[in-house]
């Protein structure tokens, strides 16, 4: 009875769930307690995040000493990343019939490469090879909150997160604001094309986590745990 | 040149005029185009004409990976072939874009066509391709080096003394035998690079012929770039007698 249905999207038995938003969002602590909650139900799991391969950063490290990168080679750099990622770690799981929750995903591109001026429309050709997820999260909050959460964890704020090299102010924080500011706005301006389910992000982890599982119940009705699979024929 | 491009531009691209020429010389290994890119640079320069010499692969930004994934051949077809655009694209803006915009005629061996055919070849859609490479310039000229399989098979043992693996495309597994993927490889090639012809106005240069008569018509192709007029086509001429005959000859007269 609960057999794998292939998703209208991408067609694999498997299942794509995203998280997306601005650093500090939330989404990162939201993504891993709703994969706990998947495993503890029996659901076969796999978790991927945006993390630079070393491929990936050890030539950004190098283009950056050398002031080589552009926007253009910047966006090439990370879409050849994210295809290793996908073809390597993404569409193996979902082909197996998993779930798989990916902590950002080619939205994270679309947002960041138009906030670095490259056309829209080039960038989504080139992540065509990506397919559209079953469900995307989008954590919606205004960005002083996440520069307040930033500034809270100590954490270092990263030259590219900050936007710094476009040169839209002298100081860190303020070009973090601004450059946060620019990919909020490409986030809500995609949003109904990309057809997200838009979180109000600044409430607190247990309301929000609550209001993820209870979203996901329809797109979980018929899907298979991983006891039913062992059980099936 | 014009600066213009395929499709959406660089962002940060010059607009209007670029004062050098961008000259590409394409075709498969072994189709002579190393030697004519070194025959027409020198040429060139000969007539004064600034030169800077570019190619595939030579970025400073990625070259080095790309070399390391080849070794290893774990880089997926979809993944390797934007590597492949990161190395285009650094070099177009770091290096050919500067160049043109200060003068100079930059004469490239191989460009966009090649990766694209190769990313085709390896399940990329035409359009995507096309689409990837929308933001390459417009060469002012686009020389194709065309040589039957047969001649490049034999240049391409005669050079390295074996089939290489990637140009036999062996990561495709079309045949086990290096002998038949090779065939069967550039045949694909071929099948690409024959919609690109017309669609990017390549002009097809017969290499199945000798290095010297190659010159000679890509020098004719090359002259009105520069306001010359094109040296007269020979017509029904004996090639140029060279090595033992010549000097044969030159010692009877």
């Amino acid at each position: 009875m609960n057999a794998e249905r292939p998703s209208p999207f991408h067609g694999y038995p498997g299942r794509l769930l995203v998280f997306e938003g601005l650093d500090g969002s939330g989404k990162s602590t939201q993504a891993a307690l709703l994969g706990k909650w998947l495993s503890a139900q029996g659901y076969r799991v796999f978790f991927t995040e945006w993390n630079s391969s070393d491929l990936v950063s050890s030539v950004i490290r190098r283009g950056k000493k050398k002031g080589l990168l552009t926007p253009t080679t910047f966006s090439l750099l990370h879409a050849t990343d994210f295809a290793d990622r996908f073809e390597r770690k993404i569409l193996p799981p979902l082909r197996a019939g998993y779930l798989v929750v990916c902590d950002r995903y080619a939205h994270t591109a679309f947002v960041r490469d138009a906030a670095r001026g490259c056309d829209p429309d080039w960038v989504r050709t080139i992540y065509s090879f990506a397919p559209r997820p079953d469900r995307a999260f989008y954590f919606r909050v205004p960005v002083s909150v996440t520069l307040r959460r930033k500034l809270a964890s100590r954490l270092k704020i990263n030259y590219y997160e900050a936007g710094m090299d476009l040169g839209l102010a002298d100081s860190v924080e303020e070009s973090y604001e601004r450059f946060q500011s620019r990919l909020k706005r490409e986030y809500d301006r995609i949003a109904e094309v990309d057809r997200f389910a838009v979180v109000d992000a600044i409430r607190p982890v247990e309301a929000v986590q609550a209001e993820l599982r209870a979203n996901l119940q329809p797109l979980l009705a018929n899907f298979p745990t991983g006891a039913d699979l062992m059980h099936d024929g | 040149m014009t600066a213009r491009t395929y499709g959406t531009g660089l962002p940060g691209m010059p607009q209007g005029t670029l004062g050098g020429k961008l000259i590409v010389i394409e075709g498969a290994d072994g189709s002579g185009r190393t030697t004519e890119v070194a025959l027409l640079k020198d040429a060139l320069e000969v007539e004064g004409h600034a030169v800077v010499d570019t190619g595939l692969r030579r970025s400073d930004l990625v070259s080095a990976e790309i070399d390391r994934a080849k070794q290893g051949h774990t880089l997926g077809a979809t993944t390797m072939a934007l590597l492949y655009a990161v190395d285009f694209a650094d070099q177009l803006e770091n290096k050919m874009i500067p160049a043109l915009a200060a003068g100079s005629t930059v004469l490239a061996d191989r460009y966009i066509y090649t990766l694209m055919a190769r990313a085709i070849v390896r399940g990329a859609s035409r359009e995507y391709a096309r689409e990837l490479y929308g933001f390459a310039l417009q060469p002012d000229l686009v020389v194709f080096l065309d040589a039957r399989p047969e001649i490049l098979l034999h240049r391409a043992i005669g050079k390295y003394g074996s089939l290489d693996f990637w140009e036999s495309g062996m990561d495709l597994s079309l045949s086990r035998d290096l002998f038949e993927s090779f065939f069967l490889y550039q045949a694909r090639l071929s099948r690409e690079f024959d919609w690109m012809r017309e669609e990017y106005a390549f002009h097809r240069v017969d290499a199945n012929r000798g290095p010297e008569l190659v010159h000679e018509e890509v020098r004719r192709l090359v002259a009105p770039l520069y306001g010359m007029k094109p040296p007269p086509r020979p017509v029904g001429r004996e090639p140029r007698p060279t090595g033992d005959r010549a000097r044969r000859r030159a010692a009877s007269s």
